[in-house]
């Protein structure tokens, strides 16, 4: 038998979650005084299971490297979050919602923790009016929703382009109230360097104040990492500046088995990189696919007038475009899930037809849209022959009603007014639904330490659908970790207070100690960040978008040699004692260096094409899907998690058979 | 292009700290002022100096960390935007560019352009929040209509990111524009009036005592905050605190 027990409850789907809850064990009121708990990172997961576990009366440490835990980057989501509560009467129900996360994550996550996601969304709406999150509203006073991310029933809430913000504020708030009631204690600006373990439990961490640079010790009777995902690994990435792997590594090290590294998702609708300098991505909500039509031109010719600057988009013709996503999947066009979007994109781009300097972007063109909007505009207003003026005046007006925020900061960015000129989009790395392995109840390998949000792996499998990072989030912060660890924590209300002056510590302490001083003492000939782009790139080219054997076994050597040379070469300035943002990166790079490798080695073991995981070996051969992605259920239906063994190249795969009882698995098609 | 960029270095929190000056060379109109600041700090580090400290994180204006006075001018010459979205596009070859701090006393220099914005934090503790348990047991949440107008007048005032430009940019280094943009938020909402007097007193009083100035209406804040926050919720959280304490 797997050494990997997924501890999920027995009985129907449906009332699972219910009976469990029914069933586990409690911790009274007075014995949560005497237990603590730290959580690391406040975004969404972190900040909720904070103020949740707070008023449950569990002492809690909230841990997160920014200067408070409103910048956590759970605040750049945009679009919005998804509830089973069919407030449209469009058909919805908890079992659609279910059925699509499984569908959309191509059949590789876990039937029993999505059915509880599905369920408790609803209540996630509920609680966030109560805290009042000011989400949008119709005329008559109630919630408005919008379609989102090729689902056929409209389920998203959303608060203008800035849900993320709103909902993060909220989870803040009530952390603040936590923290005035004296329950949560917040260390900003700290960063969790190790987890310390005692008689095989979690049992603290080692934290720096990035301040001071002092380390310090703290004990808890379970530990949770709400740490968010590793898009950094790219280097670049739609993630924060600061967003790293470190916390969810430094507990891989310790025991907790790493799931499915190599799932990623790209997110096609992100602005083009402009230069060596760029430091980051940002993305556009992939809403505007609802109304731009995606393009290159027919003819290598015109790709290089445009490049030159002898030719502007707006010069070529209809037919000297080639608008590739409604050639290839006629049914879906434009609105192909966006693993598919961003193969597309890079199949052009790599075959020369990409629109920028760079060669890696395609235009998204709302030219159409502004003529279609501007006739129905007419029309609706009784103006008959409508000058083209007329129609692009009222279709303008309505694109604009739409899309402004989005077209504003494109411009802003791009010093281009894509209400003239098409818009350049190219795909960037956006999520990672891999992460710690977790059982039913949230708790990674090693006891008493839980991962959530994500940081784990558990709801979004080989693709994550738009607007269900947030649900996931805060439904495992406020909904499920508070019941699940109770029945962990209510075998620790004998534990007492736990000591910080023991060897364990002393030792972890140490350690992290050990490594600062070895980047400070290096006196290398490279900063960080060469190092930070190197992986980057290596990442970008053979672990991106499509994989092949050959790649993948060269990346796993390249990082690994480009591991050497950090370790020989690498430079940071200043010193330990101090605020010292080099020494941050440099630990957090130097994780990245690890994670890479197991990543290209997870991609390479897994042979098949599933959601963000595209092998160029496994396409379909024939028939009307020939060289669309190609599963493989009879071999792969199963979650990877690796085992730390010292190097990344030795580590050790356990695999978690996946079983749908519910739902019967099919092949995506979009044509 | 080539720039002068006169930068504010402090080593810590007790050092005096002084304006130095550094130059940097072919800057492309595209950077972002930020990747212009990396650029700068990839320069020092390989000539074994110092990187300059400043904060950033999400580099897409939604976080609220960056916090840089250049030119005089909280986040810059541009309107609308963070450091992190203002582009060299802004800035012309041979500009000399002035790069300061958030100022103010209850925003102490923590290390060159990174200051501690705590304050903010514990004027949210005295009560930016709605007292309601996370237990999932509320009411659904259409059982509470609001009206568009006051959803909407809400989510602008909630907005705000919390930066600090609008006390770096006023003359008393007042806070009210944020503490305004709090209050007025959970006043607009039918589930905040229920804790409305006790909020407005005690986040006004929070205020008071991390030494925030007072307003005196020169609305340089509203000009300078990246959100459009409006003045008008400083009108608003006059009017609560004046009715709050009419009550008692």
């Amino acid at each position: 038998m797997s050494v990997l027990d997924s501890k999920v409850p027995k009985g129907p789907l449906k009332t699972k979650w219910t009976d469990y809850k029914d069933h586990i064990n409690l911790v009274n009121p007075a014995n949560k005084r005497n237990i603590d708990v730290i959580v690391v990172g406040t975004g969404l997961a972190g900040g909720s299971a904070a103020a949740t576990l707070a008023e449950l009366g569990y002492n809690v440490k909230t841990f997160c490297y920014q200067d408070s835990p409103r910048r956590a980057h759970s605040i750049a989501a945009q679009g919005g979050i998804n509830a089973a509560k069919n407030y449209q009467g469009d058909g919805d129900s908890v079992y659609r919602l279910f059925y699509d996360t499984i569908k959309g994550g191509d059949y590789r996550s876990r039937e029993a923790n999505v059915y509880r996601l599905a369920e408790v969304s609803a209540n996630i709406i509920d609680q966030c009016v109560a805290q009042g999150v000011p989400f949008a509203r119709d005329y008559g006073g109630l919630l408005d929703n919008r379609s989102f991310g090729g689902v056929l029933v409209s389920r998203t809430f959303y608060a203008k382009g800035q849900t993320g913000q709103q909902l993060l504020l909220g989870a803040y708030s009530a952390m603040n109230r936590q923290i005035a009631r004296g329950k949560i204690t917040p260390f900003n600006r700290h960063e969790m360097l190790d987890v310390v373990k005692v008689d095989g439990k979690a049992r603290g961490i080692i934290a720096r104040d990035l301040v001071t640079g002092k380390l310090e010790r703290h004990s808890a009777h379970a530990v949770v990492i709400a740490s968010g995902g590793y898009g950094n690994v790219y280097f670049l990435s739609t993630n924060a500046m600061g967003s790293n792997a470190t916390a969810a590594w430094k507990i891989h090290k310790k025991g907790a088995f790493f799931a499915n590294p190599c799932y990623t998702q790209i997110h096609p609708t992100c602005i083009p990189r402009s230069g060596d300098y760029q430091s980051k991505l940002t993305l556009m909500s992939e809403s505007l696919r609802n109304d731009g039509r995606i393009w290159v031109p027919k003819n290598i010719e015109d790709v290089k007038a445009i490049r030159e600057g002898r030719k502007k988009p707006t010069d070529l013709s209809e037919d000297e475009r080639d608008y590739y996503l409604e050639r290839r999947y006629p049914a879906f066009g434009n609105l192909v899930p966006r693993d598919v979007a961003s193969r597309a994109a890079k199949e052009r781009c790599d075959a020369g037809y990409g629109v920028n300097a760079t060669g890696e972007a395609v235009y998204l063109d709302f030219a159409s849209a502004i003529t279609r909007y501007g006739k129905e505009q007419a029309k609706i207003h009784g103006i008959s022959n409508p000058s083209d003026a007329k129609i692009y005046e009222l279709g303008k007006g309505i694109v604009e009603a739409k899309y402004g925020n989005l077209f504003q900061m494109y411009e802003k960015i791009v010093d281009e007014n894509p209400y003239e000129t098409p818009m350049m989009i190219y795909p960037a790395v956006h999520y990672t639904m891999g992460g710690i392995w977790v059982d039913y109840n949230l708790m990674t390998t090693i006891p008493g330490c839980y991962a959530i949000g994500e940081a784990n792996f558990s709801d979004h499998g080989a693709n994550r659908l738009g607007a269900s990072a947030l649900m996931q989030g805060l439904a495992d912060g406020y909904f499920v970790l508070p019941y699940t660890i109770g029945d962990y924590l209510s075998h620790e209300i004998r534990t007492g207070k736990i000591p910080t002056d023991t060897p364990e510590f002393e030792e972890a302490e140490k350690s992290v100690k050990d490594r600062i001083d070895f980047f400070i003492n290096n006196k290398g000939t490279h900063s960080v960040d060469y190092y930070h782009k190197k992986l980057g790139n290596i990442m970008w080219n053979k672990c991106g978008m499509s994989r092949n054997a050959e790649g993948l076994k060269e990346a796993a050597e390249e990082i690994k040699a480009l591991r050497e040379d950090f370790y020989k070469n690498v430079s940071v300035p200043g010193s330990a004692d101090e605020l010292n943002s080099e020494l941050e990166k440099a630990g957090r790079v130097a994780d990245f260096l690890e994670l890479g490798e197991l990543f290209a080695k997870d991609a390479l073991v897994r042979e098949e094409s599933c959601g963000g995981h595209f092998r160029e070996e496994s396409v379909e051969e024939d028939g009307e899907q020939k060289g669309e992605a190609k599963r493989n259920d009879a071999e792969y239906a199963f979650v990877s998690a690796w085992e730390y063994k010292g190097e990344p190249s030795e580590a050790i795969l356990h695999k978690e058979q996946l079983e749908f009882k519910e739902i019967e698995l099919k092949q995506r098609s979009y044509k | 292009m080539n720039l002068t960029l006169k930068i504010w270095r402090q080593k810590g929190p007790k050092d005096k700290g002084s304006m130095v000056d550094y130059k940097v060379s072919d800057i492309s109109e595209h950077m972002s002022f930020l990747e212009m600041m990396d650029v700068l700090n990839e320069q020092l580090i390989n000539e074994g100096k110092e990187p300059v400290a400043f904060d950033h994180d999400c580099r897409e204006g939604i976080c609220g960390s960056c916090s840089m006075f250049i030119n005089g001018e909280a986040h810059g010459p541009d309107r609308g935007v963070t450091t992190c979205q203002l582009h060299m596009r802004m800035f012309k070859d041979g500009d000399v560019i002035t790069i300061e701090p958030f100022r103010a006393k209850a925003f102490p220099v923590i290390k060159d352009l990174v200051v501690d914005r705590s304050s903010f934090d514990r004027i949210q503790h005295a009560g930016g929040y709605i007292s309601v348990n996370t237990s999932g047991n509320t009411q659904d949440a259409n059982a509470i209509p609001i009206s568009k107008h006051a959803a909407d007048e809400a989510m602008d005032a909630a907005t705000c990111i919390g930066c600090g430009a609008c006390v770096a940019s006023c003359k008393n280094a007042s806070a009210m524009l944020f503490v305004g943009a709090k209050v007025s938020q959970y006043a607009l909402l039918p589930q905040g009036r229920i804790e409305a007097v006790d909020r407005v007193k005690n986040m006004v009083a929070q205020m008071d005592l991390e030494g925030f100035g007072n307003c005196t209406n020169t609305g340089a804040c509203e000009v300078e905050c990246p959100k459009g926050i409006s003045l008008e919720n400083i009108a608003r959280m006059n009017r609560e605190y004046l009715f709050a304490n009419i009550k008692d």
